[in-house]
């Protein structure tokens, strides 16, 4: 019941966005929606725990043996939560920024939430491709309509590059769909699936490719940063807090469970992209003068981390993921939240023509300052969690030949996170005003309001996070041990 | 009456038709041409369904006549295609003041 | 009588609670409120910190786990406070000694803006925080959470004064500096996990790391215990990762008295002291250890023989002690080792306030060459930070003389030439101290007619913890008393025992016989009075006040380190960013995946040809394809 609620809410209510012809009261209606759609989700993890309302499944293609069958089980909760939570977050942090078109604009926002939590939810192969697909295409009206400049082209590379990787990944479906002994696409049935280990070798890349375009993996990054910098930032904290998720996420649901023999085959192979990536990630950042293609190379970085851990398989390190994911998705929001007040109000994001906001403006910099050190992942606060975890899980790991390197030169990301974010926070902050920033005003109440509910939530997941890593445990056990159980 | 006497006939119509569309560039004689097509696969599903009716009466009273049936429906879609493909070709002749084909290449650019 | 000890979250509870309050109403709060609640909390830690000593000097010791931190599968960390001999000595510096500089910081900042004053504070309070997280941790996940908090406080009070640029590069630089070794650290904990499973330290049920660290081999003992060090030279500024520490000055004196001399700084040899029995373990690490500390202890103070900048030249004296406590480390010596964290922790905050009473008093002025004869004006401040010098150059009875003695004393019943080294650093330490003292204090001065003007002793929240440290410094020692002088046996050894009974049990501390610790004695004082004597003599009545020329300026410029860090370091990894950047993501990568639409465009484009447009050759096309499949259908297949 409650993981149908979360598809239909927002769906119906998206659609119904499209009526209202005023700004004002799309806005209202969506903040409207998606605080219910929040509740619902705190509901469901919350209060109403029990299996019969967290599992539906009806037929839907029945000639097909796929059903639309949804869960929320331990590993979906808290990416839902995730999605539900930082939908409101992002209306009201958002919510003086005027859009064209408003009422298309916040429609299509509800629609891309229904494809997340879709994506989230669905335990039925065919529907979780259904659900990634429709993800995909809002994201694409959003960014090609409300974009910047480069709009066209920009979205033109990211809805191609995203769809050339999904389509590989349903040529893998449909292959092991063949290939499940009573022709089903239902998740149960996948995890019985036991292929041989050359099929599920290059089956793994069929995968790999779709969800590591979507996380996005060196080296099919390049999308990403562009993508970020063009898309209207409400836009680019979905993608960036929770899009890109939904690539570690499929990992972990979709191609762990399905095909460990490939993936332990190629573990290294892929775990080396990841540490290559997090380096490659973070030394480009460096150069960055765009705040938000700064921020966009750092998340290719964090995210770099989240494949290493899964692909040298070791239970710790995918718990790490687990938190991580979500705490990602927290600190990344308040990252673009603080990006976008600040393009607002001086019309710019480049940080050469930035600085001594620190004077100006100390609320809107204390709020960068806190998100930004839990971007480089300072302990007590959230990211250390799940950094520490997966660095721990990394250097444990049992099945992977090179974990000590993957570790010392992934671990040096972390070095290297602390010199950009600084670089960052000084050039923003500190130092003399610019002409720019000469008669900054500080930040308003909603927007306080947001970034304080964030920073003590980065604080509170940070000192005291054992909630999160009890609501993920018994799934990250499940996955671990289907990993094992098809080991020749 | 042999089988291939009217196979014969028929693929000689459809060869001629078929020279007409491509040696011709008058679009109405490219036109005279694809009719001349259909109708020598008319005729073919005629033949073969009067041979055939011969063969399978003995089971069914109806038995072959889904070829002549056929025929039919072709013959009215001919004709709503006649109706089409003259106007097609009315506009053409009042916009290039010509009924030759390659005019219209358009598409390639 | 435990009910104390269970106290023992109080003490980090107070600072924290003094941080959220002048972090919140830093703006609402007047200055004095700030102040007071600011210093109060820290007191209010200093009382519960002697409580819990009080307890802890009879025997007792305690846990308190507070929760769950993280744990999953066998891991387990809890949120552990453990309260022992070692922590509840660091305590005491802590709190004390901050206490002072809190109180001493209320002067010294009065000229700032309310809500900066309040930004202040909070900071401040933070640190104490961290500090005391990070020496109360119950396992090495907490220190840690304690070591990289006390970084980042470092950070924010270095560039406390955001609008310097340079300032700000410097706090920006001690924060990358200390991830280095916080990345050795962090590596060595996932060691530790998957060797031992645990990061505690012991357990009432013996299954914490001191408890089980038989079951690692020679390679771990030395893995691990390397990169524990190497946080250890991070955090307390040794070879080669020691350059921020210099320009770690840039924030407000009291700041480096508190972070930069007294406490952070030391939190690298209480990691090891708390460490010790894996690095009796490993007496492979220990040689590195005892010779990156001597090296350090030497190469810091000739650089400190060149500088100009009262700050720098603490500074690197801070580095150079930092060093023989690393010497004393490695040589075995951790009661030493500790006691010198002590010692030095009231003659170098002593000698920072000092300095920051002088600047005070100069305007924000800080090259000695615009001073002089200060002493005349500044009484109270002169004769402190004298105490100061004579504590630092180990002059008997002050306390420097003790724990350096016996640090000293170990090092030379280890090997001889590392006796030899570290007196020739105590020679140079003497050296400088009084050429600082000389220049500064005696002589003429040579400031401005304004500066002259307005010279004045410092009001008494700066004088007060000036005189109260120099108590410290003179008697400090007494607790540490060698056994040589018949008073009664070493106080300090004999609180600390407990912590390093199994070390000792399995390598016993070498003992000198008395008269060869009269003469290392005598040697030491010898050497020292000397330089003290020569510095007077040198600089008292003819300061250096030109620019130094030839080995000088090699060593005023600092051996061109912080030059060669940026050629060989920063440079190329700037360099290669900018590759990376320029050429591999733009020309390569990008290119690489354009190129994949380029192939399809330019297939579409040859195909496109096909649709010529002419009916003529569809008609065509389509009548081959069809007898092509007419051929394949009936000709080919069978």
């Amino acid at each position: 019941m409650i993981p149908v609620l979360l598809i239909v809410i927002p769906l119906v209510s998206g659609l119904l966005a499209f009526l209202i012809k005023q700004e004002k009261s799309a806005k209202v209606w969506a903040l409207l929606t998606s605080l219910v759609t929040m509740v619902v989700t705190i509901l469901g993890i919350a209060v109403l725990h029990k299996p019969e309302y967290l599992q539906t499944n009806v037929p839907w293609l029945p000639n097909l043996g796929s059903s639309f069958s949804v869960t929320m089980d331990g590993m979906s909760k808290l990416l839902c939560l995730l999605t539900g939570i930082a939908y409101p977050g992002i209306l009201i942090a958002t919510w003086n920024t005027s859009y064209k078109n408003a009422h298309q604009f916040f429609a299509l926002m509800l629609l891309m939430q229904t494809g997340l939590m879709g994506v989230f939810v669905a335990s039925d192969a065919l529907l979780f491709y259904f659900f990634w697909e429709l993800a995909l295409i809002p994201a694409y009206f959003l960014c090609s309509i409300w974009g910047g400049e480069r709009r066209i082209a920009v979205t033109f590379k990211f809805f191609i590059y995203t769809f050339v990787g999904s389509l590989l990944m349903l040529i893998g479906i449909i292959w092991v769909y063949f290939h499940t002994t009573d022709h089903s696409f239902a998740m149960s049935s996948f995890y019985k699936v036991n292929l041989p280990g050359n099929t599920q070798g290059w089956l793994f890349w069929l995968f790999f490719l779709a969800f590591a375009i979507k996380i996005p993996l060196f080296p099919f990054h390049t999308w990403q940063p562009d993508t970020y910098e063009q898309s209207p930032t409400a836009v680019t904290m979905v993608l960036s807090g929770i899009m890109v998720k939904m690539g570690v996420f499929g990992i972990l649901r979709w191609l762990a469970p399905v095909l460990p023999v490939g993936l332990w085959g190629w573990g290294d192979t892929a775990a080396t992209l990841c540490v290559v990536g997090m380096l490659y990630a973070s030394f480009v950042a460096m150069q960055q003068d765009d705040l938000k293609r700064l921020i966009a190379y750092s998340s290719i970085a964090h995210m770099g981390l989240m494949g290493l851990a899964i692909f040298v398989t070791s239970a710790v390190g995918i718990q790490g993921v687990m938190v991580q994911m979500f705490n990602h998705g927290i600190n990344i929001i308040g990252l673009w939240i603080v990006v976008e007040l600040i393009e607002r109000q001086f019309g710019t994001r480049k940080m050469s023509e930035l600085g001594g906001l620190a004077q100006k403006a100390p609320s809107l910099s204390i709020m960068l300052v806190v998100v930004s050190l839990a971007n480089v992942a300072l302990p007590l606060t959230n990211a250390f969690i799940g950094e520490f975890m997966m660095f721990n899980g990394v250097f444990g790991s049992k099945s992977s030949n090179y974990h000590y390197i993957f570790t010392v030169v992934g671990g040096i990301s972390i070095i290297l996170s602390a010199i950009y974010t600084l670089n960052m926070i000084q050039k923003v902050l500190y130092g003399n005003t610019s002409s720019l920033t000469a008669n900054a005003r500080d930040i308003r109440f909603n927007e306080k309001f947001v970034l304080a509910v964030l920073l003590i939530g980065i604080v509170v997941m940070g000192v005291y996070p054992k909630p999160m890593i009890e609501a993920t445990r018994h799934a990250v056990d499940a996955i671990y041990s289907k990993m094992f159980i098809k080991l020749p | 009456m042999l089988i291939e006497r009217y196979i014969y006939l028929a693929i000689a119509l459809f060869c001629i038709g078929i020279v007409g569309v491509l040696a011709r560039r008058n679009a109405i004689i490219i036109f005279m041409c694809i009719e001349l097509m259909l109708n020598a696969v008319n005729l073919l599903l005629v033949a073969f369904s009067k041979m055939h009716h011969v063969a399978g009466v003995a089971k069914s009273a109806s038995a072959g006549i889904d070829g002549q049936l056929f025929v039919f429906f072709i013959m009215v879609v001919a004709a709503a295609e006649v109706s089409v493909g003259l106007a097609i070709i009315v506009m053409m002749y009042r916009n290039t003041h010509s009924v030759d084909v390659n005019f219209l290449n358009r598409l390639k650019h | 009588m435990n009910n104390v000890l269970q106290l023992v979250w109080l003490v980090p509870f107070f600072p924290l609670v003094g941080f959220l309050i002048n972090g919140l109403f830093r703006k609402q709060l007047s200055k004095s409120l700030i102040s007071i609640i600011g210093s109060g909390m820290v007191l209010a830690s200093f009382v519960v910190s002697v409580l819990l000593f009080t307890e802890v000097k009879n025997g007792n010791t305690h846990v308190a786990n507070l929760f769950d931190f993280i744990s999953f599968g066998s891991l387990s960390i809890p949120f552990a406070f453990q309260i022992d001999q070692l922590s509840s000595l660091f305590l005491l510096i802590i709190t004390g000694v901050g206490f002072l500089i809190h109180v001493y910081s209320a002067a010294y900042m009065h000229e700032e803006r309310n809500d900066h004053f309040g930004r202040y504070f909070c900071y401040l309070n933070l640190f104490v925080f961290s500090m005391l997280l990070l020496v109360l941790g119950a396992n090495y996940v907490i220190m840690f959470i304690g070591w990289e908090g006390v970084g980042l406080c470092s950070y924010l009070l270095i560039g406390y004064w955001f609008k310097n640029t340079e300032y700000n590069n410097a706090a920006k630089k001690a924060f990358i500096m200390n991830r280095i070794g916080d990345l050795g650290f962090l590596i060595a904990i996932f060691w530790l996990i998957a060797k031992l499973g645990t990061v505690t330290y012991t357990t009432p049920e013996g299954t914490g790391v001191f408890d089980v660290f038989n079951k690692l081999t020679r390679t771990d003992y030395i893995g691990i215990t390397l990169l524990l060090f190497v946080g250890a030279t991070g955090k307390s500024a040794q070879l080669p990762l020691y350059t921020w520490l210099p320009d770690a000055m840039a924030g407000p004196t009291p700041v480096s008295a508190l972070i930069h001399a007294a406490t952070m700084v030391t939190a690298g040899i209480y990691m090891i002291a708390r460490s010790n029995i894996l690095y009796t373990m490993a007496p492979e690490t220990q040689s590195v250890v005892a010779a990156i500390g001597l090296a350090t202890a030497l190469f810091a103070a000739t650089i400190a023989i060149k500088q100009n900048d009262i700050k720098k030249v603490l500074a690197y004296s801070t580095v150079s002690q930092l060093g023989y406590m690393f010497l004393g480390l490695g040589v075995g010596a951790y009661t030493g080792a500790v006691f010198h964290v002590m010692t030095h922790a009231f003659f170098k905050a002593l000698l920072f306030l000092g300095a920051g009473s002088v600047i005070h008093a100069m305007h924000h002025e800080q090259d000695i060459r615009n001073m002089g004869g200060l002493k005349k004006h500044l009484p109270v401040t002169h004769l402190t930070f004298l105490i100061g010098c004579i504590a630092i150059a180990g002059i008997p009875p002050f306390s420097g003389f003790f724990s350096k003695d016996e640090i000293l004393a170990a090092a030379f019943a280890k090997d001889h030439l590392y006796y030899y080294l570290g007196v020739a650093g105590a020679l140079m330490t003497a050296f400088y101290m009084f050429r600082l003292y000389a220049t500064t204090f005696l002589g003429k001065f040579r400031g401005t007619e304004e500066q002259k003007h307005h010279l004045h002793e410092s009001p008494a929240a700066m004088t007060i913890p000036l005189i109260v440290l120099a108590i410290l410094s003179i008697a400090g020692g007494f607790i540490g008393m060698p056994e040589v002088f018949n008073m009664g046996e070493h106080k300090l050894e004999h609180f600390l025992a407990p912590i390093f009974e199994a070390s000792a049990s399995y390598k016993e501390v070498p003992h000198l016989d008395h008269e060869t610790e009269y003469m290392l004695m005598g040697i030491s004082v010898g050497v020292a009075v000397l330089a003290i004597l020569v510095a007077l003599f040198r600089y008292s009545k003819k300061p250096e006040v030109h620019e130094p020329a030839g080995f000088g300026k090699v060593l005023a410029d600092k051996w061109y380190i912080d030059e060669l860090y940026q050629f060989i370091i920063v440079k190329p990894m700037q360099w290669f960013a900018r590759f990376l950047n320029n050429i591999i993501e733009k020309n390569f990568i990008d290119w690489l995946i354009n190129g994949v639409g380029r192939t399809v465009n330019y297939t579409s484009r040859q195909v496109r040809l096909l649709q010529s447009g002419l009916v003529g050759n569809y008609v065509l096309l389509m009548v081959l394809s069809m007898l092509a499949l007419f051929v394949v259908k009936f000709f080919l297949k069978k």
